[in-house]
């Protein structure tokens, strides 16, 4: 199969939904001809015109708020927020209106919108830029969190965000963008809301997102060198999530590491591993659950100290070697 | 009051008719929260109803409204089905919102009625967004979007106008300034004398009027409804009116005098109607009397219809979370 990056694989989601629907389409700012601050809608302007990819000025407030209005009247907008940290500029469309309109209208209306924003530290942006915020979406009934780790979920998780008839907070890893992987050229969708085990193994769990998904990876690259076998699980969909693919996997390996980027106080994990506490896993436990997630700090603009701000593979490999000393 | 647009007996009627029952809905409501009937709180728009009737006038049936959190006026002006909406705010399972909305979230949204939000401001964005919609489906729609003067001060309204504006989207921005947000005036919140003066800074046209005057308002958004229409973008009117009652059930009207409060009643905006109408010889005391009798009448049956209807069902509270 042919191989192409995660931004190219958003792309062509984009193109080939807005192909098939004429009811999708892109708003955000400098998405027309700047492409994208991250390049991912070029070339979209030429072959779909402004009035379907349109640049907006800098308003996150109403590119959400407008958005939801155009879905709940027959529309599948495909909205851009430039980084995660503006969503906090969007939060009251986002939380109060978007998310809470179907149920409080009694499940009498529909806001299919999605509303793609790029995530994540380890380009210098430093505290404004870098933020992994989805733990806040995550908390909010109504609204579905989607954080796509390779490019073939990038483009089956798009298509189904877009078809999906709920509003979808779509989380990309910014370091994810120029990752090539195989994607099928035709379109497809990965359903919303069902876990991958990414990685079969029988001695630990990880249950990662977004960017660590691929840290993971390598992890147990060297891990099973030293014959420890790990099994990695990627939720894909945080809201709502598929608890069963994980439990089952804890019952299986007996140990379980959750990593994420995002703060750890309140986090992904924080829910995971209570989840995984109050369930059915809880008996086969062998170790305590352990988190690794990033320092409850502003990303730091120093490279070093950046690095050291959220997890990397060597603090992966340490903490499974950790969760193997419990016999 | 003056006439200013040809309008037939029937449409006059009809706007008294809305009005009365506008008057006669929130009465009840008032009554039944005495009677601790209701659970949670609610806004009325008593003494504001020529607002929601004249603007609601100039509209086709298949336009779309946004609404505010005191949005019953709207609601009834759009043709909403009285029964429906009393049920819903005695939190029934037969209100438009199976008594999950309440007062502040009556929506139908197959109708055209996007919805009630409690957020001031919060529903601006949402006539915006509709309204690209009806432009990129080339329906022919325009949205009316209603606020009060509070939601003027927020950034989603400057950023609102501002994205409707060069987009020349089919919306009509209608300001109910009822003169107070909460307990603040709009001569302490705002630097400048109306607020339609802000539709400048957006190019688009800012027009003044009498909110109390129905004849006035419906003029005014005929105009604005028009321009929309014809691809010449979106407008802001101003109505400037009052609330006779507090912002909700736990406001003491601490901030205002009785005083003015009784001279705004002077301006009742149903009664101004009713003797113009009497005067221009197109309706008797009788027939005024009959329309009175009747909204009371609608009332009564939709207290009926309200009070014998069932619960929500515990066991579907997690009904329509997500689709």
């Amino acid at each position: 199969m042919r191989e192409i990056t995660y931004a190219e694989a958003i792309r062509e989601a984009l193109r080939q939904e807005m192909q098939r629907d004429p009811n999708v389409f892109l708003m955000g700012e400098d998405i027309g001809i700047y492409g994208g601050a991250f390049g991912v809608t070029l070339g979209l302007l030429e072959e779909f015109g402004p009035e379907r990819v349109r640049d907006t000025p800098i308003s996150e407030g109403v590119i959400a708020g407008a958005a939801a209005g155009a879905a709940l009247t027959g529309m599948r907008p495909v909205a851009e927020i430039m980084f995660m940290d503006f969503t906090t500029l969007a939060m009251e469309q986002l939380v109060n209106q978007a998310a809470k309109t179907r149920y409080m209208f009694g499940g009498k209306a529909k806001v299919p919108m999605v509303l793609r924003t790029p995530a994540g530290s380890g380009t210098g942006a430093a505290a404004q830029h870098s933020q992994s915020l989805e733990a806040w979406f995550v908390h909010v009934p109504g609204l579905k969190v989607v954080m796509p780790s390779t490019p073939y979920d990038a483009k089956g998780l798009l298509i189904s965000s877009i078809r999906d008839a709920n509003p979808v907070i779509l989380v990309e890893e910014k370091l994810l963008y120029r990752m090539k992987g195989p994607v099928p050229e035709e379109p497809y969708t990965v359903p919303l809301s069902v876990a991958e085990v990414k990685r079969e193994g029988r001695d630990i769990t990880i249950v990662a997102t977004g960017v660590m998904v691929m840290r993971s990876l390598a992890a147990a690259e060297k891990l099973a060198l030293e014959g420890i076998e790990v099994e990695v699980v990627d939720p894909r969909t945080l809201k709502p999530y598929d608890a069963e693919t994980i439990t089952k996997s804890v019952i299986k390996t007996g140990r379980v590491l959750i990593v994420h980027e995002a703060y750890k106080t309140c986090g992904f994990g924080a829910e995971i591993s209570a989840m995984i506490s109050e369930g059915p896993a809880f008996m086969y436990l062998n170790a305590p659950i352990r988190r690794l997630a990033g320092l409850d700090i502003p990303i730091p603009y120093n490279r070093n100290l950046e690095y050291h701000t959220v997890p990397q593979v060597e603090n992966i490999i340490a903490a499974a070697r950790e969760l193997m000393a419990y016999k | 009051m003056e006439k200013r647009i040809e309008l037939t007996k029937e449409q006059l009627l009809d706007m008294l008719s809305k009005m009365r029952t506008i008057r006669a809905f929130e009465e009840k409501a008032d009554q039944l929260f005495a009677l601790g009937k209701v659970h949670g709180t609610m806004h009325l728009s008593i003494g504001m109803e020529a607002t929601a009737v004249g603007a609601i006038a100039a509209l086709r049936p298949d336009d779309y409204i946004t609404s505010t959190h005191r949005g019953h006026g709207h609601c009834i002006a759009k043709g909403g089905d009285v029964k429906l909406m009393m049920a819903e705010f005695l939190g029934k399972e037969t209100g438009y919102c199976r008594g999950r909305g309440g007062s502040m979230h009556i929506a139908d949204v197959e109708s055209g009625n996007l919805g009630a939000t409690g957020v001031v401001g919060g529903g601006i964005p949402t006539a915006v967004g509709a309204a690209l919609s009806v432009a990129l489906r080339k329906t022919g729609q325009v949205v009316l979007c209603f606020f009060g003067d509070g939601a003027a001060n927020m950034g989603i309204f400057h950023e609102s106008l501002n994205l409707a504006a060069i987009w020349k989207l089919p919306v009509v921005f209608v300001c109910e300034n009822n003169q107070y947000a909460m307990s603040m005036p709009v001569a302490r919140a705002f630097p400048i004398e109306n607020i339609a003066e802000r539709a400048a800074a957006y190019a688009m046209p800012g027009k003044v009027v009498d909110g109390n005057d129905v004849l006035a308002v419906y003029a005014a958004v005929v105009e604005a409804v028009d321009r929309a229409r014809h691809g010449q973008g979106p407008s802001l009117v101003e109505c400037k009116t009052y609330r006779w009652k507090g912002h909700s059930k736990s406001d003491q009207e601490r901030y205002r005098t009785r005083e003015e409060v009784a001279a705004w009643k002077k301006r009742d905006p149903i009664a101004r109607l009713e003797a113009y109408l009497i005067e221009q010889g197109v309706l008797t005391t009788e027939e005024a009397q009959r329309i009175a009798n009747e909204a009371q009448q609608l009332i009564e049956d939709a207290v009926a219809f309200a009070e014998s209807s069932p619960e929500p069902r515990v066991e579907e509270i997690h009904e329509g979370v997500y689709a």
